[in-house]
């Protein structure tokens, strides 16, 4: 058995989540590790949408999404080309008079947390997205939100990590996590600070951890300028992300910088079977062409499916974890991961230094769901 | 082509031209004969043109009456068709 020289933390997992820790960890002058079973970006996170969005699902998810927005905005300046970074706003769009009182709330709330909105009136919402179908009552625009290319966010965080001693390992597996040390097959390395980023299988890793894969599909279609400018998604989606015990589709489309659309968003709770279900996709694809009926007449290029590190009561695990010495948890953020990569990094950073983080972290805390058994809520 | 015989024409538009074309061809033969190499950019904004021929290699798209990324090689030209290449299309 070989023993490597000893980093002051180990990141287990290069996905966004992991990028982000390992930059806050190597900027706070620790000497980071990051050991990735892949490459770096190339698990969920390739998989995802890439939306930088507020969610108000909870008070702590709009905190903690909140709060990375801000983040993210404050590093956008200084992202590569290559992320793709898009400051297009979301256009959350209500279909009956139901949903615009739900609008109507949604911004109340918003406004009560500093994050600007607009109400859209049906007039305005089709001079901004003609190709939505007539008939809706309107929406609600967030113009902070923003898209972002994931895997490519990932590499540029890593690469901030770098930039400040980081050692990054690819195709290095965690086998096992010990007190104070993770194992790689035969090869066990020491570091005080231990981070399970391993996101959909940091239960591998940390058995206890109450997290299951939840698949989902994407579409992607050829390229066509103008079709959509902002991020679409109907009002109906919390609801489908919020139930975990069924499967569900919810409308939600983004422009990405290549002019193609990409087309979401399906849930499913179906281990790891990674096959494309196609009464899924096309529940999906429906879904989006009941909101744009012109998306009926594109061509789509690539479907895919990935999946979501999903916990029972949708907000990430961050803090230590006491199944071993030196262990901390940043995980489990189930289809917000791109979003809240950054602020969980802040506050993973922050608890770990024993700094008082810009918001309460115990919502967050791994240990509220120990014991808990995820899919049944 | 056996069902046409050589005289017959048609008047397609391609980029905002008018150009005579015999029947019968598809618009990949028609826009090859006019001289058109560059029918559509790539993502990098490269020039691309006909491969395959066939309908499967995708790189002989153009905007069809209206309707971006159609397959040149598998349309056949008619009277009125309008047609957008590289030249007059940021596809």
């Amino acid at each position: 058995m070989t023993r490597s020289l000893k980093p002051d933390a180990i990141v287990i997992g290069a996905g966004i989540v992991g990028a982000a820790c390992a930059r806050s960890l190597a900027a706070d002058g620790l000497q980071v590790l990051v050991l990735e079973a892949g490459f770096a970006g190339g698990g969920t996170t390739a998989a995802g949408m890439g939306h930088l969005v507020v969610m108000d699902d909870s008070p702590a998810q709009l905190a903690l999404t909140a709060l990375s927005c801000d983040l993210w905005r404050d590093l956008a300046t200084t992202l590569p080309a290559s992320v793709e970074f898009d400051a297009c706003g979301t256009i959350w769009v209500a279909e009956d008079a139901t949903q615009m009182d739900a609008v109507v709330e949604k911004q109340r709330v918003y406004r009560e947390h500093g994050i600007a909105s607009e109400i859209l009136s049906a007039t305005q919402l089709a001079a901004l997205e003609p190709n939505l179908r007539t008939g809706l009552v309107g929406g609600l625009l967030v113009p902070g939100d923003a898209v972002v290319y994931p895997p490519r966010a990932a590499v540029a965080l890593l690469e901030g990590a770098l930039a400040n001693g980081a050692t990054l390992r690819e195709t290095c597996r965690v086998d096992e996590i010990r007190d104070h040390a993770v194992r790689c097959g035969t090869e066990v390395i020491e570091a005080n600070v231990i981070v399970n980023a391993a996101g959909a299988e940091a239960a591998r890793l940390t058995p206890a951890l109450p997290i299951v894969p939840r698949k989902g599909h994407l579409a992607i279609t050829d390229r066509y300028p103008g079709f959509c400018r902002h991020q679409l998604v109907e009002l109906g989606y919390l609801t489908s992300a919020h139930v975990m015990s069924s499967e569900s589709v919810a409308f939600n489309v983004q422009p990405r910088s290549t002019s193609q659309v990409l087309i979401g968003s399906s849930r499913e709770l179906v281990g790891w079977d990674s096959s494309t279900n196609r009464l899924m996709l096309r529940q999906m694809l429906d879904r989006a062409v009941h909101f744009m009926p012109s998306l009926a007449d594109l061509s789509i290029v690539r479907t895919w499916t990935g999946f979501r590190p999903a916990t029972s009561d949708k907000l990430p695990l961050i803090g230590p974890w006491t199944s071993s010495a030196g262990l901390w948890i940043a995980a489990g953020h189930e289809g917000l991961g791109i979003t809240s990569a950054v602020g969980t990094a802040k506050l993973l950073a922050d608890l770990i230094a024993g700094r008082v983080p810009p918001i309460d972290a115990s919502p967050y805390s791994p240990m509220r769901l120990a014991n808990s058994v995820v899919g049944v809520s | 082509m056996t069902s046409h015989a050589p005289h017959e024409q048609v008047t397609i538009t391609v980029d905002g031209r008018s150009l005579r074309v015999d029947a019968g061809i598809s618009v990949a033969a028609a826009l090859m004969n006019a001289g058109v190499r560059a029918f559509r950019r790539s993502v990098t904004n490269t020039e691309r043109g006909p491969l395959c021929g066939m309908g499967i290699c995708y790189e002989c798209r153009v905007t069809i009456a209206g309707i971006p990324h159609r397959r040149a090689c598998l349309v056949t030209v008619s009277d009125g068709l309008d047609i957008a290449t590289a030249a007059a299309s940021a596809l």
